[in-house]
């Protein structure tokens, strides 16, 4: 205690405090710094220039990467997309998330807790083992729907989900929401665990029937929850990627383009790294823009 | 108890309505995943004319000449899985277990503005930081190299790694580090002898999650593998689909062995995986 008081002890002391840190925080800030900050610091300034990803970065381009992009009906088409996917996570498979772990939250329900292990068990295959299966499932010669279809009216001509261009989205939506609407389930299930049976229980004794119960104590106490669900499906519904590459590439004809795929199309496979950027940049700011008006709408919510 | 027969109906019409819908889900979920398990036993005719059916006559080749490595390469994917899964796993928890416990546990002026700046990461999708990355990547030479594809992906989970941790070493109780204070050990010293071993349900969390992430990442092997002895297993999927063309039976063989890992995985680390996924959600 009194040798700290002396100044060489505390610079001693504070030495190795700050050596400590380095050694602690040190290689996981380089790592994240290196690999994800400088990246996306790149991302904004390539964004600005025209550029094949060798040599030097000389034709400065201003915003024209930008104003070509939004322009661009390929682009356009992609943006609907990922929006549409929204909407339809939001309308079909949060609700039906919803729906599921208020039916298997409890044990009294026979087979709840099977169901509740079955309906998590798309969401941890890969996406690319469920992209390749389904589009087994979809195959028009071998596949199951067609294989169904063919037992009801022998000698039809099947039908290729993913072969057209005008179907090709809906279908991918379906495994969309195949894949990713027992995560929320399962998200539900413990915010619903955390609510205590008491007040259920005493909302009952008061008269109150199952829906009213439901509506009016379940629901209002899941809201936290059920926001950041809403929150998550968002996020990922604006990058998604892996499920679409491997159920045929967001092709035929951009039938399934997102943002991402196109990304990797435009700025990868045709080594456009300025153009591709400025495609990067674009989802961040649509990502960003999405959490700010998300939280805003929130807080007014909740100051109402 | 007091509705009678009305609420012995109502009870009827409720359960009748939840049975249908989850017997409909399971139905969803349960027909594909039967479907390719008994097609890879399956001729091709076989799997055209009695998709539903079980496999007769039963064709184990598919299966057969995967698991001898005849066909495909089952095991190299899978060994390259495994290898990238190990070193991201290891490298995860060393670098997010220290930086979690320092951001939780140590007071210093900065601390709370490094921890922000961590949490950007969880902002953006990797796509965005995608093409610099590869090229820094190609700079530093790790393009089609195994860390190529375990840094990056360390870096990305992160964020949300640090959250996990940084949350539940801040609970453990100050008077034991006072304890091994007293012992004459620093925070060095209490982080390796008290807060590691008490961590170890985190730690599993964690690192299961981070497990998972790297099995079935995709975007990155894509960008970073060009040589398909180095593939990762969805890659080894996907290149297995574009070689066999229309084998649907063979793909279909070699989609069920690549499923078994992740579903076991799940069978017994379910706990952690759950855990994982929900505690930041339903905490806020």
């Amino acid at each position: 205690m009194q040798g700290s008081t002396t100044p060489t002890a505390q610079l001693r002391r504070r030495q190795a405090k700050f050596f400590t840190l380095l050694l602690l925080i040190g290689p996981a800030f380089v790592v994240f710094t290196l690999l994800i900050i400088v990246p996306v610091i790149q991302a904004a300034e390539y964004s600005l220039f025209k550029w094949n990803g060798l040599g030097p970065l000389t034709q400065f381009n201003g915003l024209r990467n930008f104003t070509l992009l939004l322009r661009d009906l390929i682009f356009q088409k992609a943006l609907l997309h990922n929006l549409l996917i929204i909407v339809f996570s939001l309308l079909v498979e949060l609700p039906l998330a919803l729906l599921l772990a208020l039916i298997v939250r409890r044990g009294t329900f026979k087979l709840a807790v099977f169901f509740r292990t079955f309906f998590f068990l798309p969401f941890v295959l890969s996406e690319v083992i469920t992209g390749v299966l389904w589009s087994y499932i979809y195959n028009p010669q071998y596949g199951l729907i067609n294989s169904i279809i063919h037992l009801f009216a022998p000698g039809s001509t099947g039908i290729a989900p993913l072969g057209s261009p005008t179907s090709v989205f809906w279908a991918v939506l379906v495994v969309i929401i195949w894949k990713y609407f027992g995560l929320h389930m399962t998200i539900y299930i413990a915010g619903l665990q955390g609510i205590p049976v008491e007040l259920e229980e005493a909302a009952r004794i008061d008269g109150a029937s199952n829906g009213q119960v439901t509506r009016l104590i379940v629901l209002p106490l899941l809201a936290t929850t059920i926001q950041i669900t809403i929150f998550f499906s968002i996020i990922g519904s604006l990058q998604i990627f892996d499920l679409i590459w491997a159920m045929g590439r967001g092709d035929p004809v951009n039938g399934a383009e997102t943002m991402v795929t196109y990304l990797y199309k435009y700025g990868f496979q045709r080594f456009n790294m300025g153009y591709g950027s400025s495609v990067a940049v674009a989802i961040f700011v649509i990502c960003l823009a999405f959490s700010v008006v998300y939280q805003r709408l929130l807080l007014r919510g909740e100051r109402e | 108890m007091s509705g009678g027969i009305e609420s012995t109906r109502t009870k009827l019409l409720g359960n009748i309505y939840r049975y249908t819908l989850t017997g409909l889900v399971t139905l969803l979920i349960a027909v594909p995943l039967y479907v390719a398990v008994t097609g890879g036993f399956k001729s091709l005719g076989q799997l055209q004319t009695m998709p539903m059916g079980l496999p007769f006559p039963f064709e184990g080749k598919q299966y057969a000449d995967i698991l001898s490595g005849a066909v495909g390469s089952f095991w190299v994917d899978m060994g390259n899985s495994l290898l990238v899964a190990i070193l991201s796993v290891g490298i995860n928890l060393a670098l997010c277990a220290s930086a979690a416990f320092a951001l939780a546990r140590i007071r210093f002026r900065l601390s709370g503005a490094i921890y922000n700046y961590f949490l950007i990461g969880l902002l953006f999708p990797l796509a965005v930081a995608i093409l610099p990355l590869y090229l820094q990547l190609r700079t530093i030479g790790l393009v089609n190299t195994y860390w190529g594809v375990i840094l990056p992906q360390v870096a990305f989970q992160m964020p949300w790694n640090l959250v996990l941790l940084r949350g539940f070493f801040k609970s453990i109780p100050r008077d034991l580090e006072d304890a091994v204070a007293i012992d004459g050990y620093g925070p060095l010293g209490f982080f390796y002898y008290a807060v590691i071993p008490l961590s170890t349900p985190i730690l599993a969390t964690v690192g299961i999650l981070a497990l998972v992430a790297s099995w079935n990442n995709f975007f990155l092997p894509l960008l970073v593998f060009n040589d398909s002895s180095k593939f990762t297993l969805p890659m080894g999927v996907m290149d297995f689909m574009g070689q066999h063309g229309a084998k649907w039976n063979e793909i279909l063989a070699f989609l069920t062995l690549a499923m078994i890992p992740a579903v076991v995985l799940f069978v017994i680390a379910q706990k952690y995986i759950v855990a994982g996924l929900t505690s930041g959600a339903v905490k806020g």
